[in-house]
């Protein structure tokens, strides 16, 4: 085995490893600009010291809504340790937009079986929008270690079908936790 | 053991694995809470508590006295020359050692439950801050050993290539030193001052982003020992030659320098970075993937001369010819292995958008558990069954328990993180202390969390077993031959081109692609107008 032939099978060998992880880049780069799907990343900041007086999240405005335009918003405060609200009906095949925030320390919002997720960090608006497209329940767990009452901070998401997605007249819609 | 490093080296690979024991009998205990058993003592208070001094231990302390310890080994055997100062080495040794009491006493006390991510507002004990940074500075005085170290044989050997073993240590230090800058900002500008309640306001968003600077490449500080241990131990176990010296050094050129502007994929997630820098370091991270790659290609080429040598024929005879009985040879083989599977699942992890699937949940637990804890750490142990003859002029009496000790961390932990990639997908949270399982959305999750705590308790046994195996089975011989043998190249280059026997032009480089990463990451923080979160003491009261 000649230090020439040594040379040439790494050569090619690099270049299958270059290809192997163009291929990966590509995927990537095709799925973030031509399907336009991204992280959550609008960085839009909030002071989490005056949360309490922000009218946006103000507790009667928390919880889902449908906006004159026909969109759905669902506005959450992360706090130690519960999500308000607690229960969140969501509609089934329609575009849902999360906003979540945190007056305290750094929280994690996860949608048990779907791929809704973000970080919850105080002094930042995480917001994320997505489509539900089978009727049932999901588990909502907090996911980043908030405290010792961690473990216990859930909430649940309640994707209605057409029958029971029953806004009022105001465009909210809340659920009851089952007891 | 010549040069007089024998204690100091023994001094830093006891206390790694007297801590690696110890955390392992916690991480085992934490997996018995999770299935809903209810084992003694268990309640939020001891599981954060245990949660955050497994993570310490194991992230901070135990892979940064081996590394060290280690390195020390390397410089004195491959460059054949005393250290540069045994007294600053000795001086490190204690300042982490130091460091190590100061952060896990406030762990112990209930003062420092923050994990071993300590994200602010949280914010624990000074003295645990302290320590960490103690066990940091301490590694620093290391870093400056190995630097100096090769300069000196650089001086004395004029024009000639650095040891492999030597050139990789190195880079390592270099490594290191860029790594722990993240985080040594942040503990001494952000977190020292919240704990000592001199500010009541702490830049959440900075905090994190500074902390992922450090999360990535330490990863790759771990894992570097066992990179060498592939390339200048390996081949020698095997009784063949290395295929090539030259792709060693690109190696660790290209680690060092694709490790580091990559840490934003652990942020991917979070709302105080835009799409633009998340992808960039995405696409960074990719090309992170391709050391690994030549590696893999170098080390396979080198086993397989070693196969042929023993008379192994065909595509794949050569595989079955190799000699399984040693340490050495098994162990990479495991290794590749669970390189092998923790890769695939860091490739979903920095897919960018696909990082939603599984963010925080089981997923990344057993992404990391499986390339630290599996692929670098399985490694440790056997490089420590290589070098303690050399250490203590003693053989293993018996290998056999050795083997046994290599296959059973294998074995537990494919089981412990197999399952925990299902439970992953299925949403399942990392960092929960107990699960409502009666709720049927996900009484499906026990049987898996079951499952996975046979694994762990078969990574407990074979960590006790390590300890067993290294203080009790080696006896002294008499007439052995007791020497630190690295692998030869099958080729042995007598001159590299000088970026790949030095490191000034890859730290410019590194020092470009930093500002290119990071630049505006972090700038963005005094550039726009942020609102700090209030600090959020967990040390205080009773």
């Amino acid at each position: 085995m000649s230090e020439e032939t040594i040379r040439r099978s790494e050569l090619m060998w690099g270049a299958i490893a270059a290809f192997a992880v163009g291929i990966m880049a590509a995927v990537i780069v095709v799925s973030s600009f031509a399907m336009a799907i991204h992280p959550p990343s609008n960085v839009e900041t909030i002071d989490p010291t005056t949360l309490n007086t922000n009218s946006e999240f103000a507790e009667s405005n928390l919880g889902t809504r449908v906006n004159p335009d026909g969109s759905v918003t669902v506005r959450i405060v992360a706090t130690q340790f519960e999500f308000l609200p607690r229960c969140i009906p969501v509609p089934k095949d329609r575009q849902v937009t999360f906003r979540v925030t945190s007056p305290d320390v750094i929280h994690g919002f996860l949608i048990a079986g779907t791929n809704a997720n973000t970080m919850v960090v105080p002094g930042y608006v995480a917001q994320l929008r997505t489509v539900f497209g089978t009727a049932g329940d999901h588990l909502m767990p907090c996911h980043e270690f908030c405290g010792l009452g961690h473990s216990e901070m859930w909430a649940l998401v309640k994707v209605l079908d057409g029958a029971q997605w029953k806004p009022d007249s105001s465009g909210k819609i809340s659920c009851e936790l089952p007891r | 053991m010549n040069y007089r490093v024998k204690n100091l080296i023994l001094a830093h690979l006891s206390v790694s694995f007297a801590t690696l024991a110890a955390a392992a009998v916690l991480g085992a205990w934490q997996m018995t809470v999770r299935t809903g058993i209810d084992p003694p003592f268990a309640t939020p208070e001891t599981y954060f508590a245990s949660v955050s001094a497994h993570g310490t231990i194991m992230g901070y302390v135990m892979p940064t006295l081996f590394t060290m310890g280690f390195g020390y080994f390397v410089a004195v055997t491959a460059l054949d020359q005393p250290l540069p100062s045994m007294r600053l080495a000795w001086a490190g040794f204690w300042l982490a050692a130091v460091g190590i009491v100061a952060a896990i006493v406030p762990i112990v006390m209930g003062k420092a439950t923050v994990l071993y991510t300590f994200y602010p507002p949280l914010t624990g004990s000074v003295f645990y801050y302290l320590g960490v940074l103690l066990v940091v500075v301490g590694s620093w005085l290391w870093v400056a050993l190995m630097i100096w170290a090769m300069a000196i044989w650089k001086r004395d050997n004029p024009g000639r290539p650095v040891p492999l073993a030597m050139f990789g240590t190195v880079a390592n230090a270099f490594l290191w030193l860029w790594t722990t800058g993240g985080v040594a900002v942040e503990i001494i500008f952000q977190l020292i001052p919240a704990s000592l309640g001199w500010t009541q306001l702490i830049d959440v968003g900075l905090a994190r982003t500074l902390f992922a600077w450090t999360l990535h490449p330490i990863v790759y500080f771990w894992l570097l020992p066992a990179y060498i241990a592939f390339y200048t131990i390996a081949p020698q176990a095997a009784g063949a030659r290395l295929y090539s010296d030259l792709m060693g050094r690109l190696s660790f050129v290209l680690l060092l320098l694709f490790s580091l502007p990559v840490g934003m994929h652990h942020l991917f997630m979070d709302p105080e970075h835009g799409t633009g820098f998340k992808f960039l370091q995405a696409m960074l991270t990719a090309l992170v993937v391709l050391p690994t790659f030549l590696t893999v290609f170098t080390i396979s080429a080198s086993m397989e001369i070693a196969g042929r040598l023993r008379g192994g024929k065909g595509l794949f005879g050569w595989i079955a010819a190799l000699p399984w009985d040693r340490p050495m040879v098994l162990a990479t083989c495991l290794s590749f292995i669970l390189l092998g599977f923790g890769g695939f699942g860091g490739v979903v992890n920095m897919a960018y958008a696909m990082n939603a699937m599984i963010h925080n949940t089981s997923w990344v637990t057993a992404h990391f558990h499986l390339i630290f804890g599996g692929a670098v750490v399985i490694m440790y142990f056997a490089i420590t069954y290589w070098i303690w003859p050399i250490l203590l002029e003693q053989e293993a009496a018996d290998v056999r328990p050795l083997r046994l000790q290599l296959w059973l961390w294998f074995i537990g932990i494919v089981i412990m993180t197999f399952p925990w990639h299902v439970l992953g997908l299925l949403g399942q949270p990392r960092r929960i202390a107990t699960f409502d399982y009666a709720n049927p959305t996900i009484a499906q999750w026990q049987p898996w969390v079951f499952v996975s705590m046979f694994g762990g308790y078969l990574m407990l046994v074979s960590a006790l077993l390590f300890v067993w195996n290294i203080a009790t089975l080696y006896r002294a011989q008499p007439d052995g031959d007791n020497r630190m043998q690295y692998a030869v190249a099958v080729y042995p280059p007598t001159r590299v081109p000088n970026a790949l026997n030095s490191f000034a032009l890859w730290n410019w480089l590194l020092l470009f692609l930093m500002v290119v990463a990071y630049g505006y990451p972090l700038g963005q923080f005094f550039l726009m107008d942020v609102y700090p979160g209030l600090v959020h003491r967990v040390d205080i009261g009773s």
